[in-house]
């Protein structure tokens, strides 16, 4: 290589190498600025929208906890869809039928509000598929009795609006915004729910003891929704530092017994308790410590129903393959002719 | 009867003026003999109809078709609670008296509209074929001289024109989509085109009714419905079934074997607490 050769190809490479150093550096800028930028819309309490620049690790957690979200609402189809075609009214059909149908609309929501964080629904429906995806371990519970339908809606549906009021206010824009319209619907619930186990605890003796029954069983689920004790919940530090979570899953769950107890009285019903009662002190009701090994085993897959609820999800997508293959030929059929077309017009 | 706006939502879209099963109830409209009849026919096919596309929600393809599905098993839903409350009337009887305490004889669906859900393809057939059927009757039951009927029936068909829509796309889509989805929606059809003629037979008291343009004299739809279900068909790449009509179709008792069945999944806990108000 002649002097002259070497020294072109230096520039050469020099030049090539130039806008590489350039474009990281603008990166490395980018990625600074948005680091400042996003601290501030944290430490002033404003929304992060999906344009924004965010940590990885705030956008990791954020995907997680909208899709659990997403899976556990369609997943929760699947207990009270059992009791659709049994209702024992026409009017309570009519409810509860609106009422699944909601829970796929805000499914629906949830995962458009995480597909803005760049997970598409199919991955997210994958993940679930495949069992590497949870939900909420209240649904592998069986509705086994009309009376569940209605202890699901006050307690399990009030259980998720106490931690879902100050999701509305979460740092992330499209996942607060759709949780607004999702406690709306969510509170009606949970009034239908506690007018369903009213009307049963002032009707028949079965029908109160119906009713009695299905809340001693949904009471200790229920209340385990908000997630184990605060001191064995590891990711809920950094979540409220994200004014992602406000509230610690204890403080939440107080919230909710404190709440429920004077709807149990009004219902004429107990709460499965012996340690429940009013501290005068501490101006909360006190009660008894939960069955956290039940809780574990039921999040680790030993539920009562957790095999069934995702073969009854795998079975829906398998035998439903071949009408979303259908309608994906039949649109890019639709695409290509209306190419054609422009094509031959033009 | 006081119209109202419901609130939209991702999944339920207001048609404008509604009215409700309790407005219907508590309007005093009473019906008479023979048009408690007629309604209760009506009512009949809607609920069994209902209650077959209300066990699709969490079962369909997709989760925008639980929606869709569940919206039309919810508008069907309504249309019977109108139709087996103005029914009612006649007779002193509510709603789920006459849904919950009926015996298999005692109901006037035809048997179409209780056939299995089958695979996504038969349930679109049977659809087609029902909500053309129900666009073409609500369309000219809103002129009935009853008014109660024509209120009913001008509520549904805002809700039916909905329905076909869905339907006819589907076809569409199904028709035209790949190898397999032509054959089982081909094969829907075939498996349900037995039971499209009683939807046009002229059953007591229809034809009386009809003559005082009380009801629609279900013949007179035979025409209408058909050529749009050729139309949609044949547009669709799938060949209108050449299958005769199921013999016993006069909605008096000569109901499919799946009655027994819907019924005892529908009726038993409301039947194991008579009396019970729930």
């Amino acid at each position: 290589m002649s002097a002259q050769q070497a020294h072109l190809q230096a520039v050469g490479s020099q030049a090539a190498a130039e806008p590489i150093t350039e474009q990281a550096r603008r990166a490395a800028d980018e990625a600074r600025v948005g680091w400042e930028r996003f601290q501030e819309l944290i430490a002033e309490d404003k929304r992060v929208e999906p344009r924004d620049w965010m940590p990885d690790h705030y956008r990791k957690t954020l995907v997680r906890q909208v899709s659990q979200h997403a899976h556990s609402e369609i997943i929760g189809m699947q207990p009270e869809g059992n009791w659709i075609t049994r209702a024992p009214s026409l009017k309570r059909k009519a409810v509860l039928m609106a009422k699944v149908q909601d829970e796929a609309g805000h499914g629906l929501y949830l995962y458009s509000a995480a597909e803005t964080l760049g997970t598409s629904r199919d991955e997210m429906y994958q993940q679930l598929y495949t069992g590497k995806a949870k939900y909420s371990s209240i649904f592998n519970y069986p509705a086994r009795t009309w009376a569940d339908v209605g202890a699901i809606g006050w307690l399990v549906d009030g259980a998720a609006i106490t931690n879902q009021v100050p999701l509305c206010r979460a740092s992330y824009g499209p996942y607060g915004r759709a949780m607004v319209r999702i406690c709306k619907e969510e509170s009606f619930h949970q009034r239908q729910g506690w007018e369903i186990l009213y009307t049963l605890s002032h009707g028949t003796e079965a029908q109160k003891q119906m009713a009695q029954d299905a809340v001693d069983r949904f009471y200790g689920p229920a209340l385990q929704m908000f997630g184990p004790p605060d001191d064995e919940s590891p990711n809920s530090q950094q979540s409220m530092a994200w004014n992602i979570k406000r509230f610690s899953n204890d403080e939440l769950r107080q919230r909710f017994v404190d709440m429920i107890v004077p709807q149990a009285e009004a219902l004429g019903l107990t709460l499965p308790d012996p340690d429940l009662k009013w501290n005068e002190e501490r101006g909360h009701y006190d009660f008894g410590e939960l069955d956290w090994d039940e809780f574990f085993s039921v999040v680790k897959g030993n539920g009562p129903l957790n095999h069934q609820r995702l073969a009854h999800y795998r079975r829906a997508r398998d035998e439903g393959a071949w009408v979303r293959e259908a309608a994906a030929a039949y649109a890019a059929k639709q695409d290509a002719q209306a190419r054609e077309t422009a094509l031959l017009s033009a | 009867m006081s119209g109202f706006t419901s609130q939209d939502s991702a999944t339920r879209i207001s048609v404008g003026q509604a009215i409700t099963p309790e407005e219907l109830r508590s309007s005093g409209a009473s019906a008479d003999e023979a048009t408690a009849r007629y309604a209760l026919m009506l009512g009949d096919d809607s609920l069994m109809l209902a209650q077959r596309l209300g066990a699709w929600i969490s079962r369909a393809p997709e989760l925008e078709e639980d929606i869709a599905l569940g919206n039309i098993a919810l508008d069907l839903l309504g249309h019977a609670r109108f139709f087996l409350t103005y029914a009612g009337s006649a007779w002193g009887k509510t709603e789920d008296d006459l849904a919950y305490f009926r015996d298999e004889e005692e109901f006037r669906s035809v048997r179409l509209v209780e056939q299995d859900n089958g695979d996504f393809g038969k349930t679109i057939a049977r659809q087609l074929i029902f909500s053309f059927y129900a666009r073409e009757l609500y369309s000219r039951l809103v002129d009935s001289a009853d008014e109660t009927l024509a209120a009913i029936a001008d509520k549904a068909l805002k809700e039916v024109d909905y329905h076909q829509d869905h339907a006819a796309q589907w076809v569409r889509r199904l028709g035209g989509g790949t190898e397999e989805s032509h054959r089982r929606m081909q094969a829907g059809l075939e498996d349900v085109w037995a039971y499209v003629e009683e939807l046009f037979v002229d059953v007591d008291p229809t034809t009386q009714l009809a003559e005082a343009d009380i009801a629609v004299l279900p013949s007179s739809l035979r025409e209408p419905v058909m050529q749009r279900l050729r139309t949609v068909i044949e547009e669709a790449g799938l060949t209108v079934p050449e299958v005769k009509g199921a013999y016993g179709a006069d909605r008096t008792g000569r109901f499919s074997e799946h009655r027994g069945y819907i019924l005892a999944e529908m009726q038993v806990l409301a039947r194991q607490h008579p009396g019970a108000t729930w």
